[in-house]
């Protein structure tokens, strides 16, 4: 029922030209650039990071929905394409993905029973009506619905009802790897608490493996066995999220942790970082970080820092991962 | 009922929308005294007037809106005052800014423009005094390089520092109130923390009262030194903010304190509020909190519950019935049975 997820080198890039000019030099955004990661059967992979960092791109790379630059991504043993041929399609049967707006996700003049069974008409049209419907409210049940809700359109349902929803139609797949894309961002607080609950209870007797992707840190905390911080297009930090969260290394990741609000915290503790991150068509050479970081060296800003990983947490920053070269770079720096 | 520190004072404030066949309820009573200089704080979840109590009380609810109660700022009523007043009172006395800096500003002018109208409106400043002016406060706000940046456009600008200029244009009018709703949810995170501190440095310079309105307690609780909770239309807790989350003593109050995942401490299910906010005009007779309420007893259906004392020498005040019951394990979270209706959505 479950499959190791691989993530090896994967790149995606665009290329843009320059507006109102037809000669223009193209330029490549680098939305995605370089990213290497494991997700072991059955585990929960968190990515945090701020809007423009790769996250959702990640998403649709894992699931072959775009196609990779460089790089390849392995599931169960198989490579993930991005060609929509004969293998593409038995790949579609094993993978889901669940979206951030559940409205935008679901049809408006269907009924939520039959949006639920649909995917399985697609995939395994041989399944009598009767095993379909059975199937269909099992998975209801699973997931917070009660039979009546099968009935009626998306819009007689609260924000909450819909994103079960679409849970619900990932779900009715059975999948091995299941991708979430900011999916409790539009919910009202005690709202998002009942999905997430959801979210574990279904993992904990279905046993997938997932990525789910957020902004908010405290969400990924509670749901995700594994976090990567992304920025720029890289991971920058992953670890488990009480390390990662706890004593966060990678300057970026202590500033992103440090700006979570909390109570009994003055708010002066925050670090703040200068400036907004930089474009993405303009990744400032060496460490991608290095205009914002607080305790930048001359070494950041000419090479680029790979991650390093030591006992399952890896760190891009030279700071972290060699803090003699950073050192002598600064000796040298000066000398210079 | 107008101390000399008080700066606003609203009382029984209702605001009802014409639908097509009548109208709806949407504030059903609103109480806010806020004191000169105080940061308060205004949480619940959307839907439950935070930001349309502010938005009446400033004139700015369109035709279909029907509004009754007072307001008064400094003692002078405001509702229902005409239009020059109630413009100079908006930017002038009191200043708002909202959720989405981008489309609050005009894409078709120029920052500089923009900012210099809002200097002429509420300080006659114009030319190189005006120019001057939105100078200082475009780099008060922290936009490096004030006099390139303010020939530029809204489109030119990042998000955060599209906040930042609506800052600059709410500080034109030097008002006594900044009103902030949500002003940093459309933003990430890093840039979140840089509005924050803003707005906080601002606040104390300047002795000004901030309101602001947001879904997210722990910013509430970084931020303000009061916050009032409220609930379909009405206000359930008012507390001073320290006290509010030792001691919530409104069931939804501690319903939302559990709900959200914390970043430290051991890893435990969420305790969810059970089922979902009733639509404005299909609330339960009394408590309106009632059908999702862990510890609802048949008392809760008698009548709307009133603001009682919890605690903490009368500034804690919270609307519930069960409150004495409630109130003596202070500190204990609510046992077991919620856990159990959370599920029974």
């Amino acid at each position: 029922m479950k499959g190791q997820l691989t993530v090896k080198n994967l790149t995606r890039h665009y290329r843009l030209r320059q507006r109102g000019n037809l000669f223009a030099r193209t330029k490549t955004l680098k939305a995605v650039d370089g990213l290497t990661f494991d997700v072991a059967p059955g585990e929960m992979l968190g990515i945090v990071g701020e809007s423009g960092s790769g996250k959702s791109t990640t998403a649709r790379l894992l699931l072959g929905h775009i196609s990779a630059t460089s790089g390849e991504v392995v599931f169960g043993g198989e490579k993930v394409g991005a060609v929509p041929d004969l293998a593409w399609r038995r790949m579609r049967r094993r993978m889901q993905m669940i979206y951030q707006d559940p409205l935008g996700a679901l049809d408006p003049r269907i009924t939520i029973g039959e949006q639920i069974g649909e995917p399985l008409i697609v995939h395994f049209p041989d399944i009598t009506r009767d095993a379909r419907r059975a199937k269909v409210r099992a998975v209801m049940g699973n997931v917070g619905l009660s039979s009546h809700h099968g009935d009626r359109f998306p819009h007689e349902l609260s924000g909450g009802q819909r994103q079960r929803v679409i849970i619900a139609r990932a779900l009715v797949m059975e999948p091995e790897l299941l991708v979430c894309d900011e999916p409790v961002s539009a919910l009202d607080v005690s709202v998002q608490a009942q999905v997430l609950n959801v979210f574990q209870d279904v993992r904990a007797r279905n046993g997938f493996t997932g990525v789910f992707i957020s902004h908010d840190l405290k969400v990924v905390r509670q749901i995700a066995d594994r976090v990567a911080v992304m920025y720029l297009g890289r991971i920058v930090e992953i670890g488990r999220p009480d390390e990662v969260f706890h004593q966060p290394l990678h300057p970026y990741s202590r500033a992103l942790v440090s700006a979570v609000p909390r109570k009994g915290r003055s708010a002066r503790e925050r670090i703040i970082l200068a400036g907004d991150p930089p474009n993405p068509v303009n990744v400032p050479p060496g460490c991608p970080f290095h205009t914002r970081c607080p305790q930048v060296k001359p070494v950041c800003r000419i090479e680029r820092p790979e991650l390093m990983s030591e006992g399952g947490r890896a760190v891009a920053c030279h700071l972290v991962n060699n803090p003699s070269t950073a050192r002598v770079a600064v000796a040298d720096g000066e000398a210079a | 009922m107008t101390g000399s520190t008080d700066l606003m004072d609203i009382r029984g404030l209702t605001v009802e929308f014409e639908g097509r066949y009548r109208f709806t309820r949407a504030l059903h009573g609103i109480d806010i005294t806020l004191k000169r200089g105080e940061a308060l704080g205004i949480v619940g979840e959307s839907g439950c007037g935070k930001s349309i109590t502010w938005m009446a009380v400033l004139g700015l609810l369109g035709r279909n809106a029907r509004v009754g109660g007072s307001a008064r700022l400094e003692g002078r009523e405001i509702l229902g005052a005409d239009d020059a007043r109630l413009s100079e009172i908006r930017g002038g006395r009191i200043a708002m800014i909202f959720q989405d800096p981008s489309s609050s500003l005009n894409p078709l002018h120029k920052i500089g423009w923009q900012l210099g109208e809002a200097l002429r409106l509420h300080q006659g400043l114009t030319g190189a005094a005006a120019r001057r002016e939105a100078e200082r406060l475009i780099d008060r706000v922290g936009i490096a390089n004030a006099r390139q940046r303010l020939g530029e456009y809204p489109h030119e600008f990042s998000g955060g520092m599209n906040q930042r200029v609506m800052i600059a244009m709410a500080l034109a009018g030097n008002p006594d109130l900044l009103v902030a709703d949500e002003p940093t949810t459309a933003l990430d995170a890093t840039i979140q923390a840089q509005i924050l501190d803003l707005l906080d440095d601002l606040r104390r310079e300047r002795n000004m009262a901030l309101v602001l309105i947001s879904h997210d307690l722990g910013m509430v609780a970084e931020m303000t030194e009061r916050v009032v909770v409220m609930y379909c239309g009405r206000i359930v807790e008012d507390s001073p903010t320290a006290d509010l989350f030792d001691n919530p003593a409104h069931p939804y109050t501690r319903g939302l304190i559990d709900a959200i995942p914390s970043i430290d401490g051991p890893r435990q299910r969420l305790l969810a509020i059970p089922g979902s906010v009733p639509p404005p005009d299909r609330l339960p007779s009394g408590c309106t909190f009632l059908s999702r309420c862990a510890v609802a007893g048949p008392e809760c259906q008698r009548a709307v519950p009133t603001m009682i004392d919890a605690g903490t020498g009368g500034r804690h005040r919270a609307a519930c019935v069960k409150l004495g019951d409630l109130l003596p394990p202070a500190n204990a979270h609510l046992p077991a049975p919620v856990e159990i209706a959370a599920e029974l959505v």
